[in-house]
């Protein structure tokens, strides 16, 4: 009900968009557990809580604990399965539970589920794998449990942070080898960690030995030919030649795990994913090489190479003094490293990346902007859903895609060239339904010099299916024009700011192409919300968008200094008078009070600044306002309704025909209290007024009657018509109910 | 050419037109029937015909002539004199006779003919690198791929154009270890024939090289572009050539001179909306051909959208007279002639060295359109 009235700063408006940058830090930590909590809801912190909870019980236990006895070793071994499967486990919780796992404590069933329940949600610190080495070595459990271990520690070898301890186990996996049962998972571990350094004759001796034990067996074999691969001389049987399945899979209880977690972290942030689970890009479809909807930040290296080609160096970051965008997480790193920061290989890597945005705000060079409207272009167009007809099953891709465009693009506060290109052939094809919110929200973007330029290619259509959808579609349609004024307005008010830097003048249009191309936004809507009206019977949903699209024309003048006022055309004015609900005629009545505010100030300022300026509301900006002021006091104040209002479009009748409707008091039927819209609040008015009188006597309201009535409309709410009855009504006095309306301007 | 209807008419104008199976085997004569035998079901017509009456199909008095009008122009631009004549002809040779699947490349980023050789290098170990993910079982298999990239020197139409870049992949033969035993598995060129339009909007980071086309496996195209793309921030996207292009290099291309008798004119056309593909192969004796397009064509030099489509509707009513067919409603897929042949999926081949420069202006022309 309420109309926000103090006027909220413009620049602030899309603060909602603008990325809050602790929690980007805090979301970026290195602490990884912070980022699988912050990512998830509130109410995720009980699931924390009770995740520490079982942490703390598994660490402290001691002696073997029955399961079928124990209910709380049940309940914190359920929890920490349904983490670890759901979401995975943080980097802390391996050391605690590995230990638990290995040391024997607790029945085999209890550590197989534990074991089969420790998937990483980040990382695995490389400390904990050691520590279970040392725990497997000593053989506190059994075989099954040490097996089960191996499996796991080859199914998440790439989730381990670091392996430089784990290299220097090498002797302890291949003492491994002479357990029968183990050997096939050892060979595998062993095949993952050897290094060329790793190839001794005596443990060449010892493959060989063993398989003339054993016989040939696959996985003696790869390890033999990866020896045999880094040291020739040292082996010198001959292997048979490629198989393609030395070892067998070990990933099987973990893998379904794995991927849902995978795909969780990738849903929160595709950012972060690629950087925490240090795995390759998410395996889309990979129909087509060459389109990458997100790319993946990383240096550029090639240039790098290129110069340093001579002194023939390994490590590309040992002479370059630039810090590699890849290590960016925080902002703090940001603030100290932007001198040496350098932008990725691919532009595009930039949406997504909050960080790399606010680095490009900071530069300004013509290259970045080319770069990328050249990626995003050609990647739109190739990736439309309605464009291009194989692409119509990846449409939640796209609509992905386009979201990051819009969230950088608010960040940025600026549309992006490519995008608009892309509305302006798209738009004609487009159905209104496939992506619509992404698609309305990135034409709110547009910048004005483009939109006065491309004018029919985004009306057109857009009206086209304005007038054929449905009264959801234009209310998102009104929205989005709604954002484009204000972006626009926005955009002019920040210049005006930084009018003494001439950076911004060349760029954008001058005073007057603004004024044209905004006055020519405000008829397109005036003209589509007349229509809609008529179309839609006058729905308040509808209207309600219409007045909150007017809410910012009638302040232009004072908020954006931008001289131009335009009124509403009578096809949505005098719906709104004669509205059936308070809503739209309390928002009306804010509206006009705003208008009257501008004009009298643009007036005022008119007849001080004696010189002629270059803009003035022309004559008949005033004349409607006035026109509209009559009609409206008419109405809802003076009860003269039918008789004052010469618009043409007006409420106007011949008083024979009205004396014809037989209705009595015609005059009065919408003033404030038997407007339609008002009555409700009469009735309750009266309610309270007179207890004793059932017969709802509305004449009743007048004199006294009539200003407690009109504080009662207030204290309901209806701030918008207290403001317009104070500004708009000259009351003779307060005491008097003699109403006189001095309106005109 | 495996349908076998054999079809027959005679011109009512008197002259007689021939026509036989096959498309390039002229001369196979059949006596004229009257009207034309049902077409089978599938399959494919193959229709040689021989206009020689061509002076009477030619366009009405009051045609206007319409420049610029598509989107495409390639009329009325001087065409570099000589530009070919630094180019070496032992690598234009190796251009010729080879199906290029046609690309366009946003213009790339720090990119310097200086490094070529680098390039190379990188590629390489990109290329090695992407072979061996994925193959951790797989060992002591050594992938002998070798990169060069160079300059093709001469492949341009004006001074503004970037030198064309050529890459190159062979396969070392590992069995015997000579060096000389490279088999080329893969190649691909960047190319910028009078792409003025676009070389003149970019910046002085860019390298403007919007045409790419390659020749090899698909793999390796997606390596190399994969690595492009992420080294020099560009952007590749497969061009398709549209009917309406098609038709217009089929004018152009009829009305550039060859030296010797060369194959003839041959256009395919796909019907659509059929249960089966049906694809309609028509060829047109190549001076046969260019006598039609001589008639239509006023100002030399010049080109306009009118007068392809004059000649198409020329080639056209002569094809429905005979066998009753309107191509105009089919959808042409393939142009081939003497100079080069076009598919609509975006696969060309070059077959004459001295007009490549002029068929890579046009086909700058459609990537850059592309492109911006």
């Amino acid at each position: 009900m309420q109309r926000r009235q103090s006027s909220k700063h413009s620049k602030h408006v899309h603060d909602s968009n603008q990325t809050d940058l602790s929690a980007w830090r805090k979301e970026r930590s290195i602490d990884t557990e912070k980022t699988v909590q912050n990512q998830q809801s509130p109410s995720d912190d009980s699931e924390h809580n009770s995740l520490e909870k079982a942490l703390r019980f598994f660490e402290k236990v001691q002696d073997r604990v029955s399961l079928k006895k124990s209910e709380v070793l049940q309940k914190h071994l359920s929890t920490v399965e349904s983490i670890g499967l759901q979401r995975g486990l943080p980097p802390e919780a391996f050391d605690t539970l590995l230990t638990v796992a290995l040391s024997g404590k607790l029945a085999d069933t209890v550590n197989t589920r534990l074991l089969k329940s420790l998937v990483p949600a980040s990382v695995i610190p490389e400390t904990s794998v050691v520590s279970s080495v040392s725990w497997l070595c000593v053989s506190k459990c059994t075989g099954s449990i040490q097996l089960l271990f191996l499996r796991w520690l080859i199914t998440m070898f790439d989730f381990i942070d670091r392996k430089e301890q784990l290299h220097a186990l090498y002797g302890f996996f291949f003492s491994f080898l002479y357990d029968d049962k183990l050997c096939p998972y050892a060979c595998h571990v062993l095949y993952l960690l050897t290094r060329k350094e790793n190839v001794k004759p005596f443990r060449v001796r010892r493959l060989l030995d063993l398989q003339a034990k054993t016989g040939m067996q696959p996985h003696l074999q790869a390890l033999l030919s990866l020896y045999k691969l880094f040291c020739p001389e040292l082996v010198n049987i001959t292997l048979p030649g490629k198989s393609k399945t030395y070892f067998k899979n070990s990933e099987a209880p973990w893998k379904a795990a794995i991927n849902t977690v995978r795909r969780r972290n990738q849903a929160n942030s595709p950012v972060s994913q690629a950087l925490c689970l240090g795995t390759a890009q998410p395996q889309s479809r990979k129909r087509k090489w060459n389109t990458q909807l997100i790319v993946p930040v990383s240096s550029a290296n090639a240039q790098n190479l290129v110069g340093n080609r001579e002194k023939n160096c390994v490590d590309l970051y040992s002479t370059i003094e630039s810090f590699p965008v890849e290590q960016l997480q925080t902002f703090t790193q940001l603030l100290e490293n932007i001198h040496c920061l350098e932008f990725p290989s691919q532009m595009g890597s930039v949406l997504a990346n909050p960080l790399l945005l606010h680095y490009m705000n900071c530069i300004k060079d013509e290259s970045i902007y080319l770069r990328l409207y050249y990626w995003m272009g050609q990647t739109l167009q190739e990736e439309c859903t309605w464009c291009v007809v194989e692409n119509n099953q990846y449409e939640q891709e796209f609509k992905d895609f386009l979201e990051i465009i819009y969230k950088a693009e608010c960040f940025l506060q600026e549309g992006f060239s490519s995008c608009e290109e892309f509305l302006c052939r798209s738009l004609p094809l487009w159905d209104g339904l496939c992506c619509r919110s992404q698609i309305l929200r990135l034409v709110s973007w547009i910048p004005l010099s483009s939109f006065s330029e491309m004018k029919s290619q985004i009306c057109d259509p857009l009206a086209q299916l304005f007038f054929t959808s449905s009264l959801y579609f234009k209310c998102s349609v009104l929205e989005c024009l709604k954002e484009l004024l204000q972006n626009w307005l926005n955009r002019h008010v920040v210049q005006l700011d930084s009018e003494s830097d001439n950076q911004f003048h060349s760029l954008n249009t001058t005073l007057s192409g603004l004024v044209n191309g905004i006055a020519e936004l405000i008829h397109f809507v005036g003209w589509i919300s007349t229509v809609a009206l008529r179309l839609e019977n006058n729905c308040t949903f509808l209207l309600y968008f219409i007045l909150d699209f007017y809410e910012i024309v009638c302040d232009m003048y004072l908020k954006y200094n931008l001289p131009l006022l335009i009124m509403p055309p009578a096809g949505v004015f005098y719906p709104a008078l004669l509205s059936m609900d308070s809503v739209s005629l309390n928002h009306l009545c804010y509206i006009m009070y705003r208008y009257r505010a501008n004009l009298v100030a643009a007036k005022e300022n008119e007849l001080n600044k004696k010189k002629t300026q270059q803009f003035k509301f022309s004559s008949q900006t005033y004349q409607e306002y006035n026109q509209y002021i009559i009609a409206m006091v008419g109405c809802l104040w003076t009860s003269s309704a039918f008789q004052k209002d010469d618009h043409p479009q007006g409420v106007r009748l011949d008083e024979e025909l009205l004396k014809q409707t037989g209705v009595q008091e015609f005059k009065n039927s919408f003033n404030i209290v038997y407007h339609p819209a008002m009555m409700g609040y009469a009735i309750l008015f009266l309610q309270q007024a007179c207890p004793d009188d059932t017969t709802f006597n509305f004449s009743l309201i007048k004199g006294k009657k009539w200003n407690w009535y009109l504080e009662y409309l207030y204290a309901q709410g209806l701030k918008g018509l207290k403001l317009f009855v104070e500004s708009s009504i000259n009351r003779v006095s307060q005491a008097s109910q003699n109403k006189a309306g001095n309106v005109e301007v | 050419m495996a349908a076998g209807a054999v079809l027959g008419a005679a011109g009512t104008d008197g002259t007689r037109v021939q026509t036989a199976p096959g498309g390039e085997r002229p001369g196979a004569m059949e006596p004229a029937e009257g009207a034309a035998r049902t077409l089978p079901s599938t399959g494919r017509v193959s229709v040689a015909g021989r206009i020689s009456g061509a002076g009477r199909l030619s366009r009405g008095p009051h045609l206007r002539k319409l420049s610029g009008r598509l989107g495409v122009s390639p009329s009325g631009r001087a065409l570099p004199p000589g530009s070919q004549e630094n180019a070496d002809p032992q690598k234009i040779a190796f251009l010729l006779r080879k199906q290029w699947t046609l690309y366009s490349v946003t213009p790339l980023y720090k990119f310097s003919s200086a490094h070529l050789k680098d390039y190379g290098r990188q590629l390489g170990a990109f290329i090695a690198a992407e072979k061996q993910k994925g193959l951790a079982v797989e060992v002591g298999v050594e992938l002998g791929i070798k990169v060069a990239v160079s300059s093709l020197p001469g492949l341009k139409g004006s001074d503004q154009d970037h030198a064309a870049v050529l890459v190159q992949l062979s396969l070392k033969s590992s069995a015997s270890q000579k060096k000389t035993e490279e088999k080329l598995i893969w190649s691909g060129w960047f190319c910028c024939v009078a792409g003025d339009d676009l070389s003149l909007n970019v910046l002085e980071d860019f390298t403007c090289l919007p045409l790419f086309l390659a020749n090899g496996a698909e793999s390796y195209t997606s390596l190399v572009g994969s690595w492009f793309q992420k080294t020099f921030d560009c952007c590749f996207r497969r061009l398709v050539i549209s009917p309406l292009i098609l038709t217009w290099m089929a004018a152009l291309w009829t009305g550039y001179k060859v030296d010797k008798t060369s194959s003839a004119v041959e256009l395919v056309f796909s019907v659509p909306c059929l249960p089966q593909p049906l694809d309609i192969s028509y060829a047109i004796h190549t001076e046969d051909a260019k006598a039609l397009w001589d008639t239509v064509q006023k100002t030399p030099g010049e080109i306009t959208q009118e007068e392809v489509d004059v000649f198409m509707d020329c080639l056209y009513s002569h094809f429905h007279r005979h066998f009753k067919i309107h191509l105009s409603a089919t959808k042409l897929v393939k142009v081939s002639t003497g100079i080069a042949s076009a598919r609509c999926d975006g696969i060309i081949k070059f077959l004459q060295s001295q007009y490549i420069i002029r068929v890579l202006m046009l086909l700058t022309e459609l990537a850059v359109a592309q492109i911006q």
